[in-house]
């Protein structure tokens, strides 16, 4: 097996949240955020990312990027540990590693052009480069997204949702990255824009053996285009697996719960007999429960459930799941 | 009789740059205890044809056509008379369950505002039947709950409210806009189910405004595919998913991964949303659509009855695929 590009371990995020009222020497509450996730990334793969709003999927991949601090674990980047890193290696090391963000327009700065905004990253990253190798490369990469040269000019503003992704696409991929984290690319985009992207993040993939970490929240979405799919639930990866065996096979039963939630497109689907659905919400992420944390909305809860946090166990064929009643489910 | 019966409604908006038209031509029947999706992509005009329903068009807006509820023309009534048709026989849930929701008042007294002025009731009785209510969208302690503020709940919980209030005075109608778009598929679940069968239990019709084909294969018994303000394809939905004619409506259906389906590839629909001000001669869809031809770039194809169903394309059925 190829080794892996990115190797996160036990990492974890830890977030102060002071008091209501209270004064500014009293200990702060910590939330937990992501509570010691661990997961490997090889070259060319993708790695889905799902759950419900509030779970850490974007609060994980703005750590993994350090753009947010951690607490505890490792990020190993072809060897080396992003964490632990000096300014500098940091500096060079993002090069590889380039992220698209959920809301296509906010994330485009309205004052520059689309040129500029693409040309961006070569300045920062490159700044010895002459400019007619950096117009060079930034045509190609606006024309590979599918956005016409003589609107290189124009602002973000002057195009619509879907375009303004391929922008941010083009964006990230003018630096040849080895990956690229995309925090819910598709969310905001009409379902026939969506299915663009979708391909277009596939074919460039394809193209460039990018590895991908995909974030959504659509179970659909996230399973057509991962290889493998990692459940998160307050924060706790619950399950994760190559997509198909997750789909086919879910073993968690949070993970039964979400895609028995997901509405089929077929008026004659016939709901399966079993009710795998959840009551309730998530509870808060500040006093979560003790034990495993999906114990509260579970059918299967036991008293060990409470008193013992599962811990992610090999369900045989490399999946992972961490609950303790996964056999008997 | 038909509770609603909308014929010929258009909507078109007066703007700096001339006239917008937002709906063109939509017609269609609801009774009791039905159902109708109005599915579209965004700018397709879905929402601003129930808008013109309920009288919220801004103000440059201008509905035509009609729009006869219990053998009454609401289209264009003065807000007085719009009064006594809101919420007392039409109400409407809206997408995003915060911005819609008063965060200064309480949940109490924005429920109970609503049945002061329609019903005349007593404060007292008004928090009492909000707090039925609440129970009735099973919204636990809903008697402690309805004092906080709506900031207090949770997304899901704060959508519950909303079609709480929206039934309090027990409308003949319901119209929800996108009302799961902003909450997670558990949620949303949960949230449709309550839907349907509250809508059996007060004997409703239901408007579902939606752009999420799975929700509409669940819940309606009809759908309406709107496109650049037009209707592309009509009919029931058991019959529209299972055979889809209108390039748009297949365009739309494999365009969604599914889950219970291996897709290699995805069929995206070429192109971008059309712009309402400078829409398309001709089909709307046809800038986009793969089949279009210079007749279809030229006129617009007429709403014709195929079956059961109404559908606007050029082409024979069948000479798609």
């Amino acid at each position: 097996m190829t080794k892996p590009l990115l190797s996160v371990a036990n990492l974890s995020v830890t977030f102060d949240i002071p008091r209501r009222g209270a004064m500014p020497w009293t200990p702060k509450d910590a939330l937990r955020a992501v509570d010691s996730v661990s997961f490997d990334l090889r070259p060319g793969e993708t790695l889905g990312i799902v759950g419900e709003s509030g779970c850490g999927k974007s609060t994980l991949a703005r750590a993994i990027l350090r753009l947010l601090p951690s607490h505890g674990g490792t990020v190993m980047w072809l060897g080396q540990d992003l964490l632990r890193m000096g300014k500098a290696d940091l500096h060079t090391a993002r090069r590889d590693i380039q992220m698209v963000f959920q809301d296509p327009l906010a994330s485009l700065d309205p004052r520059m052009t689309v040129g500029q905004i693409v040309a961006e990253p070569l300045i920062t990253h490159y700044p010895n480069m002459t400019r007619a190798e950096r117009d060079a490369k930034v045509h190609a990469v606006l024309e590979r997204v599918g956005i016409l040269r003589n609107m290189v000019n124009r602002y973000p503003h002057e195009f619509s949702g879907g375009q303004c992704q391929r922008i941010g696409i083009a964006r990230a991929l003018v630096m040849e990255p080895k990956l690229i984290v995309c925090d819910e690319p598709v969310s905001a985009l009409d379902v026939s824009i969506q299915a663009q992207v979708i391909n277009l993040l596939m074919d460039l993939q394809n193209e460039m053996g990018l590895s991908l970490i995909f974030i959504a929240h659509d179970l659909s979405v996230v399973k057509h285009i991962s290889d493998h799919v990692m459940v998160l639930y307050l924060g706790n990866m619950v399950e994760m697996a190559a997509s198909d065996a997750l789909y086919a096979n879910p073993r968690h039963p949070y993970t039964q719960a979400l895609i028995a939630s997901v509405p089929v497109p077929d008026p004659n689907y016939v709901k399966p007999a079993v009710d795998a659905k959840l009551a309730g919400d998530l509870p808060s992420p500040l006093s979560p429960p003790s034990g495993c944390v999906f114990r509260t909305r579970c059918k299967y809860a036991t008293d060990l459930c409470a008193t013992e946090k599962p811990k992610p166990q090999d369900a045989g064929d490399g999946n992972l799941v961490a609950c303790h009643h996964w056999r008997d489910l | 009789m038909t509770l609603l019966s909308v014929d010929n409604l258009s909507v078109r908006f007066d703007t700096n740059d001339g006239q917008v038209s937002a709906v063109n031509g939509i017609s269609f029947d609801i009774d009791r205890g039905q159902s109708l999706a109005i599915v579209g992509e965004s700018g397709s005009g879905k929402s601003q044809s129930v808008f013109a329903l309920m009288g919220l068009l801004a103000r440059n807006g201008r509905a035509t056509g009609r729009a006869v509820l219990k053998g009454k023309d609401i289209l264009n009534l003065p807000a007085r008379d719009l009064q006594h048709i809101r919420a007392e026989q039409i109400a409407m849930i809206f997408q995003d369950p915060m911005t819609s929701l008063n965060p200064y008042m309480r949940v109490s007294d924005q429920m109970a505002e609503v049945l002061m002025h329609h019903k005349g009731m007593s404060k007292s009785d008004a928090v009492a039947s909000a707090i039925r209510m609440l129970d009735a969208v099973r919204i636990p302690e809903a008697a402690k709950r309805i004092h906080m503020y709506p900031h207090e709940f949770s997304g899901g919980m704060r959508q519950r409210v909303m079609i709480a209030m929206s039934l309090l005075c027990e409308p003949d109608l319901l119209i929800a806009d996108e009302p799961t778009t902003a909450l997670d598929v558990t949620v949303q679940d949960q949230i449709m189910t309550l839907l349907k069968s509250l809508q059996a239990e007060f004997n409703m019709a239901m408007i579902l405004i939606t752009h999420d084909l799975g929700v509409v294969a669940d819940s309606c018994d009809d759908m309406l595919v709107l496109y650049g303000g037009q209707v592309m394809e009509q009919g029931k939905t058991v019959d529209l998913f299972s055979n889809p004619s209108h390039p748009y409506t297949m365009g739309l259906l494999s365009a969604v991964p599914r889950l219970d389906q291996k897709t290699d590839r995805l069929v995206a629909i070429p192109g971008n949303p059309p712009n309402m001000m400078s829409a398309p001669s001709g089909c709307p869809f046809s800038p986009r659509c793969d089949h279009a031809t210079d007749l279809c770039r030229s006129s617009v194809p007429p709403l014709v009855a195929m079956g059961e169903r109404l559908r606007a394309c050029h082409y024979e059925k069948g000479a798609v695929s």
